[in-house]
């Protein structure tokens, strides 16, 4: 029993150590992080994250990605939730075929997309909009949002359809009244999977995007300048990255273990 | 039993449309290229499959191929058991069992360049804990310039990140088991060993699936992390696949090659995810 406790301390301060290093620079300056190792800011100051909130291109990416992270998860879950529907209650002609290669899309790797999809947004004169952003963020989002519902929807008896049917609903309204909360935990799951990895991602978001549409992780990139790089700036733009992840989390931690199990457990 | 009802379409109707013009079209692109020499839009020719040719001659894809295996293999290896082992010592219910699941999930919430610029803080010899400590134990740590430091940096990084995910598949898992296998084997006198063995391990065979092909697929297209932490050097010690092909299509605008090499890269990513299922689907119906 000891031994269990002892492991798992072990990795829980592996975890945070890094993340600790990184707050504890955000709050430092410049001359501090260069000048010496310190364990705690000796000279405690919030100018990093000043710089950050003041300057519009700094918070305007933070809201640029927010603003298409919402986007896909609303996109995503719409599409998904009548598709999971369709997996988990029916069989039709290529249901298999299409399910397989819906989650093919999960594999692509994005380096492979990424021209492509420059060209295809620019030709159609998305180019650095969010929805762009967003819609690229579909291709495997919504796959996995599928994944996921369909898990979760296979777990509600179908004897519920059967009676709500005879009771004289029909689909629509059966599916948002009664179905749709049946679901509430696994959409919240899936709305959280959906944000955290559109919200992760840098290739596809960097390259569609280039001035109204740059997003947080992209900026990020620019405080290297001649003078070198800008730790502390640096420092907390990363902390204030994490923060809406934690966030959201919160939400769902009960839940959020069967969410990483696809809802198949 | 499902009924068998093809106005269901209907309802898969728009993740088709969606997942087609975000998938097909670019996908297309790709194939496209591939068989063509591209000078610019009024001058381009038709190449059947030279492009796949030189791409699969090419020494530098080889190499980062190789390093590619080889890194996900490691990723496999350590993280696999590694979440196993972590799983079986979380807390089973209650607060601190909330409070292991917040924790853990952290590393997986991070945007993947914020992952390396962590690392890069935290490994640097002169700024950062972990390479300042390393230095001050008498061990010469540099990832910057040591390929061998770059190398295990880079592992520790993704072990750190993706851990979490494995141990919280396993956790929702082992969750799942109900408290009569347990009380039977207590009855048996099962060790632990054993219990693990024929109980926890054959359980969780669904959800390590899952996390066998998630980690392989993603360990497999690694770009953002290594990119940020040692931008693929010193030399070529942590350029992988994706860091090579985008090299390729946005740094040199090789379309031809790029393409042709994006169509191996998305094939083999599908051989070897297939092979993982079919082998652990396979056993599954042996046992």
């Amino acid at each position: 029993m000891l031994r269990k406790r002892v492991v798992l301390v072990l990795y829980i301060l592996f975890l945070l150590v890094p993340i600790y290093w990184l707050v504890n620079m955000s709050f430092k300056s410049n001359t501090e992080i260069l000048g010496s190792l310190t364990l705690w800011p000796s000279s405690f100051t919030l100018d990093n994250y000043r710089v950050i909130f003041t300057d519009p291109s700094w918070y305007q990416a933070y809201l640029n990605s927010l603003y298409y992270v919402s986007l896909n998860t609303l996109i995503s879950l719409s599409v998904a939730l009548p598709a999971a529907y369709a997996f988990s209650r029916y069989r039709f002609l290529g249901d298999k075929h299409l399910f397989f290669w819906l989650l093919t899309n999960r594999m692509a790797p994005p380096a492979v997309f990424l021209l492509p999809f420059f060209q295809l947004y620019s030709s159609i004169g998305l180019f650095d909009t969010h929805i762009a952003v967003a819609l690229a963020h579909c291709l495997f989002n919504v796959p996995l949002a599928v994944w996921i519902l369909e898990g979760f929807m296979s777990g509600v008896p179908k004897e519920i359809d059967e009676t709500a049917y005879i009771d004289g609903y029909s689909f629509p309204k059966f599916f948002v009244k009664i179905f749709i909360p049946l679901i509430g935990s696994g959409i919240g799951v899936t709305a959280f999977f959906c944000f955290m990895f559109s919200w992760v991602e840098l290739l596809l978001a960097r390259t569609l995007t280039s001035v109204d549409a740059k997003p947080i992780v992209a900026v990020m990139t620019r405080t290297v300048s001649a003078s070198g790089i800008d730790w502390g700036v640096l420092a907390a733009a990363g902390v204030l990255t994490i923060l809406p992840g934690m966030l959201v989390i919160w939400f769902v931690r009960n839940h959020v273990a069967k969410g990483f199990a696809l809802g198949r457990v | 039993m499902k009924v068998h009802n093809n106005k269901a379409w209907w309802l898969v109707l728009p993740v088709f449309l969606l997942v087609a013009f975000s998938a097909v079209v670019p996908m297309m692109t790709v194939v496209n290229y591939s068989v063509q020499d591209i000078f610019d839009s009024s001058s381009r020719f038709f190449v059947g499959v030279d492009w796949f040719k030189q791409v699969l001659r090419d020494s530098r894809l080889h190499d980062s191929l190789l390093r590619q295996f080889i890194y996900s293999g490691c990723v496999l290896l350590i993280e696999i058991p590694l979440g196993i082992a972590i799983a079986l010592t979380m807390p089973t219910k209650g607060r601190w069992a909330s409070a292991c699941l917040i924790v853990m999930a952290i590393p997986l919430l991070i945007p993947w360049n914020v992952v390396g610029t962590i690392w890069q803080i935290f490994g640097r010899a002169d700024i950062g804990l972990l390479g300042w400590t390393l230095n001050a134990l008498g061990i010469s740590y540099n990832y910057a310039s040591n390929t061998t430091d770059a190398w295990v940096t880079v592992l520790v990084m993704d072990v750190w990140h993706w851990t979490s995910l494995v141990a919280l598949l396993c956790y929702s898992g082992l969750r799942a088991i109900p408290d009569v296998y347990y009380q039977a084997a207590r009855i048996d006198r099962a060790s632990s060993w054993a219990v693990f063995r024929y109980i926890q391990l054959p359980k969780l065979k669904s959800v390590l699936l899952i996390a066998v092909m998630l980690r392989f697929m993603d360990s497999f297209m690694i770009y953002t992390e290594p990119f940020v932490l040692t931008g693929g050097g010193p030399g070529n010690a942590t350029t992988f696949l994706s860091q090579t092909l985008t090299k390729m299509a946005v740094g040199q605008f090789d379309l031809g090659p790029a393409a042709a090499f994006s169509l191996v890269y998305f094939l083999i990513i599908l051989l070897v995810s297939w092979l993982f299922y079919t082998a652990m689907t396979h056993s599954d119906k042996n046992s």
